[in-house]
């Protein structure tokens, strides 16, 4: 009885890429790359604003998540961490540095202030970031502990790793060409 | 040794028909005066009385007397230490107020907390804008008749301000003798 005939494959074989070679796919390939270097826009309004450069100190690392790089410019920055009280007077602040950064962008809502005013039931005060910008990530807590935030962020990179990137991108061409 | 009640006689003896009323509470000496006399007496008590310390400028709304609004100036001299109160009923109808910043710069942001708050202007003030609120906010949030909860506001394409969610709030403490009504919880005031 003889082996069955091997499968004729599409790829022409070269021992020198070979070992070198990954297929996957493209939404694949870009999500897992933004995902492990989301740059963070430190939004530090209130005390939520301690824990994060708890967060971003030596103890808890966070640059096993390829987040370290805290840009203090909008234009460099993937996700702003929106962690403190946002007041009305504050928030024309915080829409304009959220406009201010390129896409792909995405925001979390650091705590309770940020997520839905928090104990803050005052005429000064904005009732949740998301009121305003669109919110991938709640954290909650008053303030949430580094662990919480981390956790937040890992959430979010799961979200990304789930998105459509390309289609995303290519939105306007996918309109023209449909 | 100059006491508060010495500034109280200087200021009696100097502006007879101006001091309206006097009143010690806990050793603080608190004058009322007339609002028209208001810069000559602020001016004689930094000038003659050595007031150089202009503590805090606060209002107060006594909403349904008539004057409605209180201004109240805290003075304090570094060089007598002694302490002196001085308030002044304002109309609602005339709601102006003559700056003391050429007597003291602090008042400056003091009066500009004042006028965010409570709505009261001042006259010849170098800068009378909004301190602490947003710039396009169109109440004054102190006022007794402005609810805890906030007014909505609208700037089209710029900003907008809404009610806060009270839930029947503020929590507030009961009697503090019973553990059930004492309890902090909403009494469904708003």
């Amino acid at each position: 009885m003889s082996a069955p005939a091997a499968a004729e494959t599409p790829v022409a074989y070269d021992s020198k890429i070979e070992g070198n070679m990954i297929f996957t796919r493209v939404d694949t390939a870009i999500n897992w790359m933004r995902k492990n270097s989301l740059w963070p826009m430190p939004m530090g309004l209130a005390c939520c604003a301690i824990e994060l450069m708890a967060t971003g100190a030596s103890r808890f690392d966070i640059s096993r998540f390829g987040m370290e790089v805290m840009r203090f410019s909008p234009r460099q920055a993937d996700v702003m961490i929106v962690a403190g009280t946002v007041t009305y007077k504050m928030a024309l602040s915080v829409k304009r540095i959220w406009d201010q950064m390129p896409e792909p962008k995405w925001c979390i809502a650091m705590g309770a202030c940020a997520s839905s005013g928090g104990m803050y039931r005052s005429y000064a005060v904005l009732q949740g970031i998301d009121q305003l910008i669109p919110v991938d990530v709640y954290v909650s807590g008053c303030p949430p502990r580094p662990e919480a935030l981390l956790e937040g962020l890992m959430k979010l990179q799961d979200k990304v790793s789930r998105e459509a990137s390309t289609v995303a991108q290519k939105k306007e061409l996918i309109d023209e060409l449909t | 040794m100059t006491t508060a009640i010495d500034t109280v006689a200087a200021l009696k003896d100097k502006f007879a028909a101006e001091v309206l009323s006097e009143n010690e509470f806990r050793d603080e000496q608190t004058i009322l005066i007339a609002l028209s006399a208001l810069p000559a007496i602020l001016a004689y008590c930094k000038n003659e009385l050595a007031f150089d310390y202009l503590v805090d400028i606060s209002s107060v709304d006594n909403m349904g007397e008539e004057p409605r609004f209180e201004m109240v100036y805290e003075l304090y001299s570094l060089q007598t230490h002694v302490h002196l109160r001085i308030k002044a009923r304002v109309s609602e109808d005339n709601l102006e107020v003559p700056s003391v910043v050429s007597l003291w710069p602090t008042a400056d942001w003091h009066e500009r907390e004042v006028y965010d708050m409570m709505g009261i202007r001042f006259k010849n003030h170098p800068d009378l804008r909004r301190i602490l609120i947003c710039d396009f906010f169109p109440y004054f949030a102190l006022r007794k008749d402005f609810p805890l909860a906030g007014k909505p506001s609208d700037m089209p394409e710029v900003a907008f301000t809404k009610p806060a969610p009270l839930a029947g709030g503020p929590f507030v403490s009961g009697d503090p003798k019973d553990r059930v009504t004492g309890e902090p919880r909403a009494r469904g005031e708003s």
